[in-house]
């Protein structure tokens, strides 16, 4: 008869010799791990738990603005610098993380109304009210060296005859774009505009160049339009005109054939250039006129902000925002920028204060350690896994709303739920076909002018 | 056809193949995302299955060269040899010197008979005395942590989430002790009990006894989570199921019954022997429960089915029960052990070894947990045994480590705290936890039923019209006698048929699956 025995020499399960590291045994045998989903959504709740714990989304106010702020603008070159223009025509720019003013540009007499950096991150151009451009010298923002605020004058000067209200440079060349009454491209080197280009009579609100295809760029004016222009040809591509007027444009970084616009009618349409004659995706959240969006450098999210004194940050795909920021004290919102490594979100609002927030609420900032990193990811799957767990779900859906948006939703969709009802009623109670429901997406969109 | 039949098969498994080279197959999960209809919750379904389907490939993979140790055997080298022949003295001269040391005898002769319990790492031993002496013992290395004469009958011993503390059913109340026989708590509302056990991954003591009332305790809160009568009264025998955490009590009419904390009333009842059930035990994966009655029988239950396997006769009537991490079945009547090998998933001709304990009736007998050592609390003290083949020779460091430093205890009751389950997750089907809740299998195939039903009327309905001859112009146009002519083709049986087919088919492919598969991949059988 041959007999064998379990016989394990503690030596050799634990360890030989005092320096040695401990010995780990595993056995994946599902019979030794009993309760795994159980055990797994335990866990699943409790990363849910932790996540909401861990939501402090504000890291800092930069004060300094004397009015409220209309316009930010980031470096395209450099991760640590913000220039903000105000209503009183004040022109910043900032050290973000020493969190103060590098340069006060002086010269704007009165409000500023945008700002843009150019490609080589050197210079930036702002324009306001007085119907100026205004070319500045950017510098390296010092790390920690300069303590004091050095006033600074314009460069350069670009006379137009009307009020301007947005800029933006171009991605690769010298030139960048105005809006007025008209819109103009203008060269670094020339003080007339090269191509200007004029559809319709009414002003124009904003501009805003494509990051790929480089030469194209939008605009979006007070008649209610946008319309897609390319220097090259010198004449204006499409033009789209929706119900209500659109705020600002965002064009997606990763995906440059679509852009986001921040509408008046509290939502925000993502188009594709190709295809203006439906919307993507119509993303809802806000109660009030969205002013401002701007993509994520991935181009997986995006940050708008609204006349609610909310800033909500969306996915790019998501009909509802992923998360809403708001403060007591921060007013209507006209101005957001994420930054160049995705991980910030600024904000522009009316009580003089530009606010930088975590892009992810929860997120700890700095160096993990590899053993945190492994952790929280697999807290982020565990999360992603069992949301569709009604507990799970609940917490992480839910946040806190001040009382005035909390109250302007509930009022928002009374008021869209009794017109659904109604649009229900009329199909019902009319001959079969004759009432087409127009699709959500189509719905907005009023007119296609080639 | 047989060709086609096998393609069809192999498209619908895939296949895996083992770090030892043996070829895996893994079945598909059966209802999967095809049924579902949102188009994103269908991608997410597959992605997930995907990597199910890789976690569980790779652990085939890495499990030959984790599990290092082999497990014990006694293997006969020709067909006159029989295993249940051999004694326990052959066994220790054949074995090495440190196995043998593991089978002793400790001689209390005045304090037995005891009740007997192992930690669930397999170090500690839990020894309590009729007469009121409670020991802890480091059995492995001959020591002992504590010992308490607590001067009144000891009915029961368990051991808590870990070893440092441990519960006593005392003649009134059971009393928490710490390993160094301190009296930690009292629990007054357990009174009377007979039996205890402990479910770790909930931290909740379960008690039943005299009363016949089955309490849950949250050992980390301390409040009673869950008290039940079970109406049937006194009660001697309980166990749990290790797998989904099911507590199961077997009572003097012959029934068992299946409790959880979440139900008033037990989740399942069922009439297993003619006269009182004396002990029961459910194996490590929760699929089959052993019953041992006064009318002399052992009982082999499917617990999924709760149909009956197998019955065993035994010469007297059977005192304890245990089933061992491999599968053995433990026995013991008067002064007799039997242990059964293969005695569950078939029925065994033979036991697979017998022993007789020359000291007193045996009162319980316990497998250690990753040892192959079976314990015998008698009349006369506590004795150790060899039987080879019980114990998991791999144990997980993360799961019970016999080699455990005090700071890993203390890490790992941390973490035990922090994945603590909710006594709501005690379910007879704890996989069952964040599926979609699809419509009951009753409502589905009355939705069914309905619908058929409704088909058949209407097509009866036209049937009978088209029967009804009604000359008028228009009534003969070869089209609509076409169509009369479908009308009348007998299809009432088809659907029926497919089902049946299908059911075969499935049949056929599930009993030729499953055989040599590695021990991660089972759950996909």
């Amino acid at each position: 008869m041959k007999v064998k025995v379990i016989n394990r020499v503690e030596a050799r399960e634990t360890c030989e010799r005092k320096g040695d590291l401990k010995q780990v045994r595993r056995n994946l045998n599902p019979e030794l791990h009993p309760f795994e989903r159980a055990i797994e959504y335990t866990r699943a709740l409790n990363a849910a738990k932790l996540e909401r714990v861990f939501a402090k989304p504000f890291v800092a106010a930069l004060e300094g603005h004397t009015d409220g702020i209309n316009c930010l603008a980031r470096n395209p070159k450099r991760l640590n610098s913000l220039i903000s223009g105000s209503a009183s025509g004040e022109l910043f720019l900032w050290d973000v993380p020493e969190r103060r003013t590098i340069y006060n540009y002086v010269g704007h007499k009165r409000a500023v109304r945008a700002v843009t950096v150019s490609e080589c991150g050197s210079l930036c151009f702002s324009c306001g009210d007085e119907g100026v451009v205004k070319m500045w010298r950017v510098p390296h923002a010092p790390l920690g060296g300069v303590t004091q605020t050095v006033d600074h004058t314009a460069v350069a000067e670009f006379t137009s005859d009307q009020v301007l209200r947005g800029i933006d440079h171009h991605y690769e060349r010298s030139l960048f774009a105005t809006a007025g009454e008209k819109v103009d491209v203008w060269d670094h080197e020339r003080s007339t505009p090269v191509h200007s280009f004029v559809w319709g009579a009414d002003s124009v609100e904003s501009v805003r160049f494509n990051p790929v295809e480089s030469d194209i760029f939008t605009s979006c004016g007070n008649d209610r339009s946008i319309a897609l222009y390319d220097i090259r040809s010198g004449t204006p591509l499409h033009k789209l005109v929706m119900q209500t007027k659109t705020n600002s444009i965002a064009w997606n970084p990763i995906e440059a054939f679509n852009f986001t616009c921040a509408n008046e009618d509290c939502c925000l349409y993502t188009y594709d250039m190709r295809r203006l004659d439906i919307a993507k995706n119509v993303h809802k959240d806000h109660v009030s006129a969205v002013l401002d969006v701007d993509y994520s450098p991935t181009g997986r999210e995006f940050v708008s902000g609204s006349y609610d004194r909310s800033i909500r940050i969306f996915k790019y795909d998501g009909g509802h925002s992923r998360d809403v920021y708001h403060t007591k004290r921060m007013q209507r919102v006209f101005g957001v920028r994420y930054s160049g490594d995705g991980s910030y979100v600024f904000s522009a609002s009316d009580d003089m204060n530009v606010r930088i927030w975590k892009a992810k609420a929860s997120q700890k900032m700095g160096t993990l350690l590899p053993r945190e990193k492994s952790k929280q990811s697999y807290n982020a799957a565990l999360v992603k896994r069992y949301g569709h767990m009604p507990e799970i779900k609940r917490i992480t859906r839910h946040r806190h709303l001040p009382k005035s948006i909390y109250k302007t939703k509930q009022l928002r969709t009374t008021v869209m739920e009794s017109e659904r009802k109604k649009q229900r009623n009329r199909i019902k109670h009319s001959a079969p076909g004759s009432i087409q429901p127009k699709p959500q997406r189509k719905k907005k969109i009023v007119t296609r002018l080639e | 056809m047989a060709a086609s039949g096998r393609k069809a098969v192999s498209r619908k498994h895939r296949e895996a193949r083992g770090q030892d080279g043996t070829k895996v197959v893994l079945a598909t999960t059966g209802e999967g995302p095809n049924k579902v209809v949102d188009r994103k919750l269908k991608g997410r379904m597959k992605r997930e299955g995907a990597l199910d389907r890789e976690a569980a490939k790779n652990a085939a993979g890495v499990e030959f060269w984790l599990n290092t140790h082999d497990h014990g055997e006694l293997a006969p080298e020709n067909e006159l040899e029989k295993t249940w022949r051999l004694k326990q003295e052959e066994v220790a001269s054949l074995v090495e010197v440190g196995a043998a040391s593991k089978r002793f005898d400790l001689k209390l002769e005045d304090h037995g008979p005891y009740a007997c319990n192992y930690s669930r790492d397999g170090r500690w031993l839990l020894l309590g005395g009729k007469r009121g002496h409670l020991a802890m013992l480091d059995w492995q290395r001959h020591k002992v942590v504590c010992e308490v004469q607590v001067k009144e009958a000891v009915r029961d011993v368990c051991f808590l989430h870990n070893s440092v503390f441990f519960a006593a059913a005392q003649k009134k109340q059971v009393y928490v002790y710490d390993k160094r026989g301190i009296e930690v708590h009292c629990m007054k509302e357990h009174r009377d009990v007979e039996k205890l056990t402990f479910l770790p991954q909930h931290f909740l003591l379960a008690s039943v006894g005299a009363q016949g009332i089955l309490r849950y305790q949250d050992t980390s809160t301390g409040e009673i989570v869950a008290m039940h009568r079970t109406k049937l009264g006194p009660c001697k025998a309980m166990c749990r199921n290790p797998f989904n955490g099911v507590v199961l009590c077997g009572h003097a009419g012959g029934t068992i019954t299946m409790w959880s904390p979440n139900m008033t009333v037990p989740l399942v009842k069922m009439l297993c022997h003619r006269g009182p059930v004396n002990s029961l035990a459910v194996d490590q994966s929760g699929r089959y429960l052993v019953t041992i009655g006064s009318d002399k029988q052992m009982k082999v239950w499917d617990v999924r089915t709760y149909k009956l396997l197998h019955a065993y006769f035994c010469s007297a009537p059977a005192k304890s029960v245990e089933i061992s991490q491999r599968g053995l079945v433990g026995i013991s009547w008067g002064s007799r052990v039997q242990v059964w090998k293969d005695a569950l998933h078939v029925k065994a001709k033979a036991p697979y070894m017998n022993h007789q304990q020359d000291s007193g009736y045996i009162r319980q007998v316990s497998f250690c947990p990753y040892e192959d050592v079976l314990g015998i609390g008698h009349e006369r003290g506590f004795s150790s045994i060899l039987v080879p083949g019980a114990g998991e020779p791999n144990y997980d460091s993360f799961v019970a480590n016999p080699y455990q430093t005090r700071k890993e205890r203390r890490e790992h009751e941390v973490h035990a705290l922090l994945d603590k389950l909710q006594p709501d997750t005690i379910v007879l089907n704890p996989q069952a936890v964040g599926n979609l809740k699809l419509d009951p299998k009753e409502i589905v195939a009355q939705k069914k039923q309905e619908q058929r039903a409704a088909i058949q009327s209407r097509t009866t309905k036209q049937r009978e019209k088209n029967e009804a001859k009604n000359k008028m112009k228009g009534k003969n146009k070869p089209t609509k006698r076409h169509r009369k002519k479908q009308m009348n083709v007998i299809r009432d049986q088809k659907e029926a048929l497919q089902e049946l087919v299908k059911r075969k088919d499935r049949d056929n492919r599930e009993s030729k699956i499953g055989e040599d598969v590695p021990s991660s991949l089972k759950r996909f059988y």
